[in-house]
């Protein structure tokens, strides 16, 4: 119940505010910070509940800022219709990728998803009819009402999606699918052994994960104005996702969104005042402290200081 | 049924059959394939010749998680717990997964099993801080949870001291009771000869003797690969 109400207070409070006379820069800013929220929740669900190690997140949001781009190119297709086709075509390579990775462990696994990312970009690269290798121009549409301007639309979309992505990861942490895959997280010999299904529960993560990664990048060809391959497939994003749900907690929801929020607030702050060459330093400097320090990430830590956050589920 | 690892042959047409009921131990010196024979019946391993049948079913082609839903269970040579779950929660996958039963029922009945093998004070300790004998007494509590036919212990007591192997045996013996098919494998051979009705010896992957306890003890080919007389 206390769950639902703060995913109400935040829609009400993302709306109020782009409704206000906040800084443009704000919603400039936080569109990016919600990404990763999304981002960070999308990659903990097979990579923190399963302990499948993705590096393929560019792969899954490039796709899907492609997949939005070729509807509102050939279609003229409204945001949201492009969100939804992001997931599901990028739900798609999820299952896809899975069927043919997830047979592998550790290491194995997590370099055959970075191979995911060249043969996207690659594809992408090549095909003329979204620009190629030297991308494409996009013209933003009218923007709805009650919004004054484009972005503040987008940051109230990624909000939403936010809020989708992180109910639907608590669903899965707490519901039975949740269990099996951390057992299969524990071992997965024994998992299998005492009945989990595991190669069905990890193709169900790892399609459910890339969905969200692809509804992700769906947003970022409007907000960008522009969409180009190294940009969208880059390596960055498959990083961060990976260390905000590590700096955050890997175990409970709340792990990859304050991995997220503080990490990507940092990272912003980073840009404008000293240099966006520095703020990938950040990443990396954060998660090896964090790695070596903390493990289990703040809520480890939190709950190491004896702040149980149970019964916020 | 037959095992190849490369050109290594773990199981060369091993054939054998255990009644409905029965308490059956597997002996053999180390590498002689008794854990790859169980790896392949629970099938965390395939059998690339033969077969297997359980209750009249064929079910070498069937993942691992059919089989345990068809009513195997196992326990493991090296504890292979849940470690990030509760005592208690380990027992709630497989009631969950294999039993079916919803979150509170599981609760209640792994609450049960663990009083039954004296587990119960744990129930709450994160599986990580288990002791080694705590560790077994989980390893069969979770086999126990899946609600088998057939049991499979694998070295369920290696390294515990003698009253913590009589506690173990008390279990399987009553495990038995209830009708559940045993299968032991084991080095402590005191155990495994007052536990069994019926034993087979494997060496090199190849089945040397079949019989009671008390002809395998004889058996001079047993004696030479494994008893070291």
């Amino acid at each position: 119940m206390k769950f639902w109400i703060g995913v109400a207070v935040t829609v009400a409070l993302a709306t109020g505010l782009a409704l206000s006379r906040t800084n443009e820069y704000f919603f400039y800013a936080g569109f990016v910070v919600l990404q990763f929220v999304v981002l960070a929740t999308a990659w903990n669900i097979l990579g923190g509940y399963a302990g499948y190690v993705n590096f393929g997140t560019a792969a899954f949001f490039g796709i899907g800022a492609y997949t939005a781009v070729v509807l509102f190119k050939a279609a003229g297709a409204p945001l949201a219709l492009q969100i939804l086709a992001a997931a599901a075509i990028s739900g798609l390579l999820g299952f896809g990728t899975g069927l043919l990775t997830l047979r592998l462990r550790g290491i194995f696994f997590s370099i055959a998803t970075v191979a995911v990312i060249f043969i996207m970009e690659t594809a992408m690269v090549n095909w003329r009819y979204v620009g190629g290798a030297t991308g494409m121009q996009l013209l933003r549409p009218p923007v709805m009402e009650p919004f004054e301007s484009y972005t503040r639309m987008l940051f109230v979309a990624m909000a939403i999606l936010a809020l989708v992505a992180v109910s639907i990861a608590r669903y899965i942490e707490v519901s039975w699918i949740g269990r099996g895959l951390r057992a299969i997280r524990d071992s997965e010999e024994a998992a299998e052994c005492f009945g989990v299904p595991t190669l069905r529960l990890k193709l169900f993560a790892c399609t459910v994960s890339g969905a969200l990664m692809g509804a992700a990048g769906a947003a970022m060809p409007m907000y960008m104005s522009f969409i180009e391959p190294p940009s969208s497939f880059s390596l960055t994003y498959s990083v961060s996702a990976l260390a905000m749900p590590m700096i955050g907690g890997t175990s409970h929801w709340l792990g990859p969104v304050i991995g997220a929020i503080l990490l990507g607030s940092v990272q912003q702050i980073v840009t404008v005042t000293i240099s966006s060459e520095i703020n990938v330093l950040v990443v990396g400097v954060l998660l090896v402290v964090f790695v070596v320090a903390a493990p289990d990430g703040i809520l480890g830590l939190l709950k190491k200081l004896g702040w149980l956050l149970r019964s916020s589920r | 049924m037959s095992k190849r690892f490369g050109g290594f042959a773990a199981l060369s047409e091993v054939s054998l059959e255990v009644a409905a009921g029965e308490r059956f131990g597997l002996i053999g010196p180390n590498g002689s394939g008794k854990t790859t024979l169980i790896n392949c019946v629970s099938g965390a391993l395939r059998n690339e010749a033969g077969s297997i049948a359980f209750r009249g079913e064929e079910i070498s082609r069937l993942a691992a998680y059919q089989r345990t839903r068809r009513g195997i269970a196992r326990s493991f040579q090296i504890p292979r717990p849940f470690h990030s779950m509760s005592v208690l929660e380990n027992l709630v996958v497989p009631l969950g997964y294999v039993v079916r039963l919803n979150d509170a029922d599981a609760r209640a009945e792994a609450l049960r099993i663990l009083q039954t093998i004296g587990l119960a004070d744990k129930a709450q300790t994160p599986s990580n801080r288990l002791s080694q004998v705590e560790l077994r007494k989980l390893e069969l509590a979770r086999a126990m949870a899946a609600r088998p036919r057939l049991l499979i212990s694998d070295e369920a007591m290696a390294g515990l001291a003698g009253n913590e192997v009589e506690e173990v045996l008390k279990i399987l013996f009553a495990l038995n009771a209830t009708g559940i098919t045993i299968i032991m494998i084991e080095h402590i051979m005191q155990a495994v000869m007052r536990f069994s009705q019926r034993v087979i010896c494997l060496d090199a992957g190849r089945i040397i003797c079949e019989g009671t306890p008390a002809d395998i003890v004889k058996n001079a080919d047993v004696q030479r690969a494994y008893l070291g007389a």
